[in-house]
């Protein structure tokens, strides 16, 4: 038998082939309903994403009263401009995008003497360079109760500057992928890439202050 | 690979975006220097920490309030009245 060498994409049949397509996200439906009046949709809407964006204002303020008003804001927005969203872009990235400005505006607004930017204090050098070296055992949820974890770690993400607190956020707890981040940050995935390293090593250093401590004093 | 360039391709290392050859070459570091070693497992720790605590909460009776003025505001907006008056002042939020 002669052996087959032909590839895959060699075959006729296989280049002729069209592209299946992919599947139109879920959101487009509603969004086109919501377009066309039907508040019921945008309502769904809402309720798919509130807790998103209220936690990604949040990250950003350190506020509570001011990320309830900006979600409410950003919703808002959203509807009186959904004719702008052409679908090039997830609507939750959309939505992100949005929430990202409110936010960066209210924290200009909060320190008017200062300019509030995602390149805010971004040149800091703290945990570029890892220092800290022990290893995190027992884990840190065997060590700290449920209140205690989550005080340590509101407290280690307050501290970094918002520009790292902002990627970190998007990327490592609401999931985007590197290029929705970059999008939704109007940056450059390099830039991301970047921050996102500063803001995990920073973070694992603060962190390890708390937990390496608690380790030596469980030994 | 020294420790700085092993640095410098953490985060996609992490992300898993990372072509085989750098990838061997980042195992084989990690194999020989127990900083860097260290230095991975608590970055991911520290991440999965995050993402398996979320910090802060967003109990229902927030999220059922926001929703009902976000959903006011946008029924007024879209009322005819609207079009000739401002957006009205709604009582759940908070004034300033």
């Amino acid at each position: 038998m002669a052996a087959q060498t032909s590839s895959v994409a060699d075959d006729p049949a296989e280049l002729t082939r069209p592209p299946v397509p992919e599947e139109p996200h879920p959101d487009l439906a509603l969004v086109e309903r919501a377009k066309a009046g039907d508040t019921e949709a945008f309502e769904k809407l809402v309720r798919q994403y509130d807790r998103q964006i209220f936690r990604t204002a949040l990250h950003i303020t350190q506020n509570r009263e001011d990320a309830e008003d900006i979600t409410q804001d950003v919703f808002f927005k959203a509807f009186q401009k959904l004719e702008q969203f052409q679908g090039n872009s997830k609507f939750s990235t959309w939505l992100v995008r949005i929430a990202v400005n409110e936010s960066l505006m209210r924290l200009r607004k909060r320190k008017t003497s200062k300019t509030v930017s995602m390149d805010q204090d971004v040149e800091t050098s703290e945990g570029s360079i890892p220092r800290d070296f022990a290893e995190w055992r027992p884990n840190p949820e065997q060590i700290f109760s449920q209140s205690e974890l989550g005080d340590i770690l509101r407290k280690t993400i307050a501290g970094l500057p918002p520009g790292f607190r902002t990627v970190f956020t998007l990327r490592d707890i609401e999931n985007l992928s590197t290029e929705e981040t970059a999008e939704a940050l109007g940056l450059s995935v390099p830039a991301v890439k970047s921050r996102l390293l500063r803001a995990r090593l920073q973070l694992r250093e603060r962190l390890s202050r708390y937990f390496r401590k608690a380790t030596e004093g469980s030994k | 690979m020294n420790c700085t360039d092993f640095l410098a391709k953490l985060t996609d290392y992490f992300d898993g975006q990372i072509d085989p050859v750098l990838l061997a070459e980042v195992k084989e570091h990690l194999g020989s220097c127990h900083h860097c070693e260290v230095v991975v497992n608590t970055t991911r720790q520290t991440i999965d920490v995050y993402r398996g605590h979320e910090p802060y909460e967003f109990p229902d009776e927030l999220a059922t309030r926001l929703r009902s003025a976000i959903m006011q505001r946008c029924r007024a907006s879209c009322s005819p009245a609207a079009a000739s008056s401002p957006a009205p002042e709604i009582a759940t939020r908070r004034s300033e």
